[in-house]
């Protein structure tokens, strides 16, 4: 026969163990909640850019090939062609990739492979620390050094120009495509080094005809990466872009990439203009959508 | 032949990363050397004033008030997500799509978070160009950092541990927050000060969405403008790359600052003892 104050302490018990419970499968469906937060960010961020950036062409009869094929960009005559812009993205994460890529992987493989221990212990978090600097800082350095400099040599009115934009790009992925590609490159087991070398391969060989192959989905992880940094990159951009509104033809042209027209305008633009700035993004979007598509079916197919 | 192309190759090799290093430094060094005549106590604690150089107080408290904000909202949220991923989820469609939404977020450039942010947070919430608005904006570019690296210091914590613990009796819940998430502090820790460098370091999300305004902010509904901010404008309007690279070196040394106590955080992860 428990006592009273026995039955008090169980029915107690009982209260906290539902209590308990009860937290378990809440808490589980709160850290359910959290993790969906990313899903239901992205899917606002999807929704919100293309839902104002395609009213123009659903609802106000823009028509969608003039805008993408336009070569004129006038808000206040209602002319709405980014063609220039398209262009001029593209070339500069080209002209980047070109420059960037090769010196950023050689940088890699010489840390990884042949720098002394002591000097890559120097090198490397270095290198690291400069993938954090903010890219406006990119951009000072290159008004106030690159384009003086291109502006003399190549003896242009002004010196921002397309290629001003390719290299300061290029610089700026080099941190981002060192560091990744050099941790691609030392997850290389050893037994592949010496399994090569006893072929008796060269060292060098060895390095591009094994090492580097083995460790190419690390190395493309670091040129996808490089390459969002270089597309998606905007204030640096537009200190030494010179933004004009004109298809690129050479090298030295002024030029206005897609990022740089939406930073640009976005302060004042309303109603039209303003979705077209959306629209503008959308393009920009679907650009990283299909490079990224794009370099994970190369890497696929060098895997196989 | 052969040898001549190894050694030709080699010789690229050393001058790529003679290059690399060169270019960097050149670029640090010139900031430091353009900048450093302007670093005083009163630049640095100095209220903005447009005539002269300014002080850059206002846009330092600008800059902390976005980075404790976004991290008081990003950091529960990432972490729980992070466990619910690791600890509670069982492998399955759901998981995936969340995965998913996480790598996808961060490969969006952040001229789009800014596009995003001017929209809804600026106007269709009504929070106006301000502070808050472009803290809620990086809160959701700093998340998937947080997911992320919360969920590697989570693997690192041995299965053992768990086990231990549940024997003991212990519910979920309290193995949780007892065991796992103390083993993996340090981790979270570091992930946390890399997602501060992020958002300092952030310019075109913040320019889009907390406006310009050179002033001392008056409360987070106001508009004001971040480090970075300051150094795009300044070199964009007035081309002042003196003042620029000041500000640049203020930003350098707190990257610099964030960078090595994330390190030293982890370092001391890997002499804890399991």
């Amino acid at each position: 026969m428990p006592s009273p104050s026995n039955e008090n302490q169980i029915v107690d018990m009982k209260k906290s163990n539902k209590l308990k419970y009860f937290f378990e499968s809440a808490s589980e469906k709160l850290f359910l909640i959290c993790a969906m937060l990313s899903v239901i960010s992205l899917l606002l961020i999807i929704g919100f850019v293309f839902y104002k950036g395609s009213h123009p062409f659903v609802a106000e009869g823009y028509s969608f090939i003039d805008f993408i094929f336009g070569m004129e960009w006038v808000p206040s005559e209602d002319k709405f062609g980014i063609l220039p812009m398209i262009v001029a993205s593209i070339f500069s994460t080209i002209g980047a990739l070109v420059i960037g890529v090769p010196i950023g992987l050689f940088t890699a493989i010489f840390l990884a492979e042949i720098a002394p221990k002591r000097v890559a212990k120097i090198i490397s978090p270095a290198v690291q620390l400069l993938a954090g600097i903010p890219s406006v800082l990119y951009g000072v350095f290159g008004l106030a050094i690159i384009v003086p400099m291109l502006q003399n040599n190549f003896g242009l009115a002004k010196g921002q120009s397309l290629l001003a934009v390719i290299i300061v790009l290029a610089i700026m992925m080099l941190p981002t495509i060192v560091t990744v590609a050099e941790t691609a490159i030392r997850a290389v087991p050893k037994t592949y080094r010496e399994g090569s070398l006893a072929l008796g391969a060269s060292p060098i060989g060895t390095i591009f005809k094994v090492v580097v192959p083995a460790a190419k989905s690390g190395i493309m992880a670091a040129i996808v990466l490089g390459l969002g940094r270089a597309i998606g990159e905007t204030m640096a951009v537009i200190l030494v872009a010179g933004n004009s509104l004109i298809l690129p033809t050479s090298l030295t042209d002024s030029v206005r990439p897609l990022t740089t027209n939406i930073a640009l305008e976005m302060g004042y633009a309303f109603g039209t203009h303003q979705e077209m700035l959306f629209a503008t993004g959308i393009v920009l979007f679907s650009f990283i959508l299909i490079l990224n598509f794009v370099l994970a079916k190369i890497s696929s197919k060098g895997g196989k | 032949m052969r040898k001549f192309k190894d050694n030709f190759m080699l010789g690229l090799l050393w001058f790529s990363a003679f290059l690399t290093v060169a270019v960097l430094v050149v670029i640090v060094g010139y900031i430091f050397f353009k900048g450093f005549r302007l670093i005083n106590f009163d630049f640095i604690f100095g209220d903005y004033s447009p005539v002269g150089h300014g002080g850059i107080w206002p846009m330092i408290i600008t800059t902390i008030y976005t980075i404790v904000i976004s991290l008081i909202i990003a950091t529960p949220i990432g972490i729980l997500a992070a466990v619910y991923l690791q600890e509670y989820a069982k492998q399955g469609r759901l998981v995936r799509v969340i995965r998913f939404a996480t790598e996808s977020l961060t490969g969006i450039p952040s001229i789009i978070y800014g596009l995003f942010g001017a929209v809804f947070f600026v106007t269709t919430l009504k929070l106006g160009m301000s502070i808050i608005a472009a803290s809620l904006t990086l809160t959701i570019i700093v998340l998937p950092v947080i997911i992320r690296t919360t969920e590697e210091a989570l693997k690192t914590v041995p299965l053992s541990y768990r086990e231990g613990s549940l024997a003991l009796g212990t519910t979920k819940l309290q193995t949780l927050y007892k065991v796992i998430l103390p083993s993996a502090m340090p981790g979270i820790l570091s992930g946390i000060i890399l997602s501060m460098g992020r958002i300092v370091g952030e310019s075109a999300a913040i320019f889009l969405t907390a406006g310009t305004v050179a002033a001392m902010p008056e409360s987070i509904f106001s508009s004001a403008r971040t480090l970075t901010v300051h150094s795009y404008l300044v070199t964009q309007e007035s081309g002042d790359i003196e003042l620029a690279a000041a500000v640049g070196i203020v930003l350098i040394v707190i990257i610099l600052v964030l960078n090595l106590s994330a390190t030293f955080i982890s370092k001391k992860l890997n002499k804890a003892d399991y």
